[in-house]
């Protein structure tokens, strides 16, 4: 290929990616980087005077606040809530619907529609099982004091419940893709050499599937870290139970909201940022190990 | 070692009939092959024994007990799968231990199996792979290995070498049969080869939508087809079948009419075939056709294909049948466009009723002598 032939395409190539470029720019790009800048200053205390140069002093200031360790305390503790189950229920949901059975296509709609189902219905209606007096929970006897979303002990399993629920969706759609990437004779060789059900389950269905596990588990912990909603809506910073369930999304916001401390939020954000980043490395190194690529 | 047999067999998937009474018996210790174009219901059969598929009607047997609701996993037979179907998470060694591992054999038995496993198909060097770092033959080979590994009751091998490129693939076959043979173990062999199959088997049952057409030992299965299929799909090329009408000559000689030229037909069969103004379909392997001036069907030539020992000729007949004529490459090579006339021995001839099955008659061994000139097969 001629030079001018090259510079003619990678021009070509750089006009085409120009557009996506341009909203990442100004929406991704621009706003995390100024969010490094915005974490050295210290916000005015009233709107319209210049922001206070502050170094490092308030990363520090932020870090040991106990605002910030209840929130990454109620933070860790739902992404552990989350994730396993959401993937494990997800699994068995794809492995139930992946039989061909009749009418299990109208089950894996039911089982995938979370994902077109809003955060803000889905509340409402997890708000509304949970109430106190209309709810389901009463219904079957439960009836915790105080009401199960003002409780410090359930508000935050709660809201976990509810976030497994919305991400079943997505866990069953993905898994339901792992499964069928598995070749079926490779499952029907294990029958056949002797593996009952549930060894094929474990030593074939389930290596085979771990680069989907592991997907799975990157993205759950992704947007477990990010969950806001729920919170947002059920629990609100004027509950009883607010402290337990304010997750470190919520507290960016409320951060901004209430406070009006940009720049701790913004600290608040890097935190988050790099929280997530070093969540998804580890799991890179240290569950890549074992996860086996067929081919 | 066991005996497999089925039933009166049939396997409906949907409306579709898949395998229609299948009733066949592989003997101790044989090695048949279910022969047949992809969709004749060959692989289903496989499966039925495998426990993979349940049959609709009738009885699969395995020893002499009927296993149509015995689980896949408790019917001690071996399965080669056509993709190898290789476990890509374990290696070479943990494949080929797999199945022992599943029946609880313990450790120093498991070791001594695969190693001997691996010994036999020269595996021994590769135990510590993974089946992706194996060409096609190894990961083929390792297949192989855990179907003997446990010593099964039966083989079942569903088109084991249609993934290999040909010179592996006769060379592999050979070794299969040696290892049958050294095994003794009951095989039931899949293939749409028709070489393989000739080469291969003890005997063959060739299938058709899910129909057996014919069982027999392959030189029989080659001489006397039982129908229009078997006599297409055995042999390469396949039978020659022109459409015919019988009638009776001048002397009383028995003759068959194809494309406006006369075929003398064996009175046996001509009999049998139902007499004057039958419609018949007339078989004749390319080997038995020769072409020289005393022959008595006008064709013209349309390919002349050089295979190195032999020279396949492409001829048209007048009313657009083709027939191939299977030549000595030394002989003379007409040349494409030539006009070329077309000589069968009656007794080289296959006669066939209109609807396909064979008239049985006695006549048609297919080791007539060849007429015309330099075509001597």
């Amino acid at each position: 290929m001629s030079r001018r032939r090259r510079v003619r395409e990678a021009a070509l190539g750089y006009l085409l990616v120009l557009p996506a470029l341009c909203v990442f720019a100004v929406f991704v790009f621009y706003p995390f980087a100024q969010n490094f800048r915005l974490a050295l200053f210290q916000a005015p205390p009233f709107p319209g005077l210049p922001s206070r140069y502050v170094g490092l002093h308030q990363v520090g200031q932020v870090l040991t606040s106990s605002s910030f360790l209840e929130s990454l305390v109620a933070t860790v503790l739902f992404v552990v809530m989350v994730v396993p189950a959401g993937l494990l229920i997800g699994l068995l949901l794809a492995v139930a619907a992946h039989r061909r059975l009749r009418g299990m296509a109208v089950y894996r709609v039911i089982f995938s529609s979370t994902v077109v189902t809003s955060v803000a219905v889905s509340a409402l209606v997890f708000g509304t099982l949970m109430d106190p007096v209309v709810g389901l929970l009463p219904w079957l006897g439960l009836n915790p004091s105080p009401p199960i979303l003002q409780n410090t002990t359930w508000a935050l399993p709660a809201i976990a419940v509810m976030a497994v629920w919305q991400f079943l969706g997505l866990s069953f759609i993905v898994m339901s893709a792992g499964l069928s990437s598995i070749p079926e004779e490779v499952l029907e060789a294990a029958r056949v050499d002797g593996a009952s059900e549930r060894t094929v389950f474990w030593r074939v269905t389930v290596p085979l599937l771990s680069p989907t596990i592991f997907f799975g588990t990157v993205v759950a912990t992704i947007y477990a870290f990010q969950t806001f909603g729920q919170v947002d809506i059920l629990i609100g910073p004027t509950n009883a139970a607010f402290e337990h369930v304010n997750l470190l999304v919520y507290n960016i916001l409320n951060t901004i909201e209430i406070a009006r401390t940009t720049g701790q939020a913004a600290v608040l954000s890097i935190v988050l940022f790099l929280l997530t980043l070093g969540v998804t490395l580890l799991q890179l190194r240290l569950v890549e190990r074992r996860v086996h690529y067929a081919q | 070692m066991a005996g497999v047999a089925f039933r009166e067999a049939t396997k409906r998937f949907g409306g579709a009939v898949a395998l229609d009474r299948l009733d066949l018996e592989v003997g101790d210790g044989e090695l048949l092959v279910l022969l047949g174009p992809s969709g004749c219901g060959k692989t289903t059969a496989l499966r039925l024994v495998a426990g993979l598929e349940e049959p609709d009607d009738g009885a699969i047997e395995i020893g002499g007990r009927v296993v149509n609701h015995v689980e896949a996993k408790d019917r001690d037979v071996a399965m080669v799968f056509q993709s190898y179907a290789l476990y890509p998470h374990l290696s070479v060694g943990r494949n080929i231990e797999f199945p022992l591992r599943q029946r609880g054999f313990d450790r120093d038995e498991r070791r001594r199996r695969v190693a001997d496993a691996a010994s036999t198909l020269g595996l021994s060097e590769l135990l510590d792979r993974k089946p992706r770092q194996l060409s096609g033959g190894q990961r083929q080979r390792v297949a192989l290995a855990r179907a003997i590994v446990r010593e099964p009751q039966a083989f079942l091998m569903d088109e084991p070498l249609s993934n290999l490129d040909a010179a592996l693939r006769t060379q592999t076959r050979a070794d299969i049969v040696a290892l049958q043979q050294q095994l003794g173990t009951t095989t039931l062999y899949v293939t749409h080869d028709q070489v393989e199959a000739m080469t291969m088997g003890d005997r063959i049952a060739v299938m058709d939508h899910g129909v057996l057409q014919q069982v027999d030992r392959p030189q029989a299965l080659y001489d006397r087809p039982a129908n229009t299929f078997v006599a297409r799909f055995v042999g390469s090329p396949g039978m020659n079948l022109l459409p015919a009408t019988l009638e009776q000559g001048a002397g009383g000689k028995w003759e068959a009419q194809v494309a406006g030229s006369a075929l003398a037909v064996p009175e046996t069969a001509a009999t049998a075939a139902g007499g004057a103004g039958a419609a018949l379909v007339l078989g004749v392997r390319p080997e038995h056709v020769g072409i020289g001036p005393h022959g008595t069907v006008d064709a013209t030539v349309v390919i002349v294909e050089l295979l190195g020992a032999e020279v396949h000729v492409a001829c048209r007949l007048g009313d657009g049948t083709n027939v191939i004529v299977r030549q000595d490459a030394a002989a003379p090579r007409p040349a494409h466009g030539e006009a070329v006339r077309l000589a069968v021995a009656p007794a080289s001839l296959h006669v066939f009723h209109a609807s396909g099955a064979r008239v049985e008659s006695g006549a048609g061994v297919g080791h007539a002598p060849v007429p015309g000139e330099g075509a001597t097969p």
